[in-house]
């Protein structure tokens, strides 16, 4: 099983390796990826240097082209796939149909993994993809039971990778527009949900407010910390009662299924949060490394360590973690 | 045998979104024989527990439809297809040798061009750009629906490159499906789990009401689907739309007023001045996707309810 994690930037990127990442993925700095924040990302020269420092040391580099080109922006879309074919990245990752059909004809020994922003949750749709454009690797959306995602394993010629740990998006990735229905710009089209330039935060009397273009998300009591104000984790009226209607504030935490997603044959486990700092990074990286190399050894009396738990609740959103729909009772 | 209507714009009821009771979806497709639209879509998009209709009554109600009238059927399916129950019911669908389908989910597509099928895609199917148009028209698709959160000024560009024969839908009036989930969120509003569910969501024909703090109405949950709480409405957009060359506008079912609805939309088409219809939107209506700006906001004027 290998770990896939986050490189925002080169710092990140580096520590990921150093940190015993098996491949590390980034994106180009505009909205041909889904992390398409400000001072986040890479130009050209700075992926080159990451590659290269990743290479020498063994591990491997994707690079993702995630969002969904319209026609105007199309030309740039084409570029980044052509960029990603110069630089010689070890796959690209990408969700767009017309996007993976100019990668594969233009650059037919470009490996190709199909990103989580597909929204592929069964093996008839990884069929269309393979047998389209014949992806080697697939990214599952986080809505899937743990023997849902066994089931796709062992019906799809496709390897599987699923998010291990990190923000845990509940909706449908790919197909979630609620940051548009509010922003005018989705994770799809601008790649990025719930841009900054949209985000308020104000002092009334009420309490804290966050907003997201101008709608109203939470607020928030004295000493709550108020979070970020994306859509699925606000606080909203239904019925007579206000509550997390959507979701909690919570990360995404897998770590004590590892045994269960070896098993069931998952070929890698993606660390979320490209968005992150490089010491969110590292010490990720560090504790999942760690983990898979002690249940590869032996997954039958594999127990997740109290300190790993501990130091990945550090940097949890919300302090607080879940194992989301893997687990059942979750949805 | 769809009506003659070349060169003229159709009207399409979409599916229904809600989780409506076996004898309301009867008499509402009873009414629907009736209505002036062109083409019915028949079938459960977001929930596979909904059993008030199981696969063979939609079957039931398409070939009722199609024998007595000029409307073309199409059997639409789930958008989001997790487990191995799902997928078969999707095949059975997808066999049916007589209706032609609209695939909500790339799986659907997956098995239709296995069988060389024509289909369609409804508004779950990300098709962004002409070159997954065009690969998706290579496959067999015969049209497509422009995306909930697509622009007039994408449609026009879509339109200036569209693979010839191949007809562009647009979703011109309803509460507009913005997200799905493995999560159901009425469930999860009435304290309950998904797997014991109690089929809830049948108390909230048109989505039960989620709205801000500050008593702003926001959103409608349906089950594992989130809508909107306004309802989109692009029925002043006709002369554009036409100039597009859209070829059918989708109107999405409610609980309430569809049949005045549709009248409104088929008037207009004929020439008639484009009616007000505030009073048959629960809570007002929204174009901000369609002029390029945020789905809930309304950019044309429009009087109150």
């Amino acid at each position: 099983m290998e770990l896939v994690c986050p490189a925002g930037n080169l710092p990140s990127l580096k520590v990921a390796v150093d940190n015993g990442a098996d491949a590390v993925y980034f994106g180009l700095r505009n909205d041909t990826n889904a992390r398409h924040f400000p001072g986040l990302n890479f130009n050209e020269k700075r992926a080159a240097e990451g590659i290269a420092y990743a290479k020498a040391r063994g591990a491997r580099v994707f690079m993702a082209i995630n969002t969904f080109p319209r026609p105007d922006g199309w030309e740039r879309w084409r570029q980044a796939v052509d960029i990603a074919a110069s630089l010689s990245v070890d796959a690209l990752i990408c969700a767009d149909i017309g996007v993976l059909d100019y990668a594969c004809h233009r650059w037919p020994d470009l490996k190709l993994h199909l990103s989580v922003q597909a929204s592929s949750t069964n093996y008839e749709a990884l069929a269309f993809y393979h047998q389209s454009f014949g992806i080697k690797r697939a990214v599952l959306p986080r809505v899937l039971s743990l023997s849902q995602v066994q089931q796709v394993v062992e019906h799809t010629p496709v390897e599987i990778e699923i998010f291990g740990f990190g923000s845990l998006c509940v909706m449908v990735e790919g197909r979630c527009i609620l940051s548009s229905y509010v922003t005018g710009e989705s994770p799809n089209t601008h790649g990025a949900c719930s841009p900054a330039q949209f985000v308020e935060y104000r002092e009334t009397a009420e309490g804290l407010e966050s907003r997201l273009g101008g709608v109203l998300t939470d607020r928030y009591g004295k000493g709550e910390q108020a979070g970020y104000p994306t859509i699925c984790k606000g606080r909203f009226a239904v019925g007579k009662n206000t509550f997390y209607a959507i979701e909690e504030p919570t990360s995404l935490n897998t770590l004590a299924l590892l045994p269960d997603l070896f098993r069931a044959g998952v070929k890698a486990i993606k660390i979320e949060g490209r968005q992150r700092t490089p010491a969110y990074v590292g010490q990720v990286t560090k504790v999942w490394r760690e983990a898979i190399d002690s249940c590869r050894r032996d997954p039958d009396n594999f127990l997740a360590k109290q300190c790993w738990n501990a130091s990945l609740d550090q940097v949890s959103e919300g302090a607080s973690t879940t194992l989301g729909p893997y687990y059942r009772p979750w949805q | 045998m769809a009506i003659d209507m070349t060169g003229s714009t159709k009207l399409s009821l979409g599916p229904v979104l809600f989780y409506w009771s076996r004898d309301a979806l009867f008499d509402f497709y009873a009414q629907a024989a009736e209505m002036p639209v062109d083409i019915i879509y028949l079938g459960e998009t977001v929930c596979s527990k909904r059993r008030s209709l199981r696969s063979s009554d939609w079957l039931d109600i398409a070939t009722e439809l199609s024998d007595n009238t000029d409307k073309e059927i199409i059997l639409s399916t789930l958008a989001l297809l997790e487990a191995e129950s799902e997928l078969k019911t999707l095949r059975r669908l997808c066999e049916n040798g007589r209706f032609m389908v609209e695939a909500n989910d790339i799986g659907a597509v997956q098995i239709l061009t296995q069988r060389q099928l024509p289909f369609v895609t409804g508004p779950s199917v990300n098709i962004y750009n002409p070159a997954t148009l065009k690969l998706l028209a290579a496959k067999g698709l015969k049209r497509w629906m422009l995306p909930i959160e697509l622009s007039k000024e994408t449609l026009r560009q879509m339109q200036s490159q569209r693979p010839q024969g191949l007809e562009t839908e647009v979703f011109c009036y309803g509460r507009m499906p913005l997200t799905l989930s493995a999560r159901c969120f009425t469930a999860r509003s009435h304290n309950l789990p998904k797997d014991d569910c109690q089929y809830k969501c049948i108390d909230y024909p048109d989505g039960r009401l989620l709205a801000t703090q500050e008593g702003e109405p926001f959103l409608a949950l349906n089950g594992i689907q989130t809508v909107s709480a306004k309802t989109c409405n692009l029925l002043p957009e006709i002369p554009l739309l036409r100039e597009l060359k859209v070829d059918v506008l989708r109107i999405s079912p409610q609980s309430t007023f569809t049949r005045q609805i549709v009248d409104a939309f088929h008037q207009s088409l004929n020439g008639s001045a484009i009616k007000d219809l505030g009073k048959y939107m629960p809570l007002g209506p929204c174009d901000g996707y369609w002029h390029g700006s945020s789905g809930l906001s309304a950019c044309t004027e429009s009087s109150p309810p």
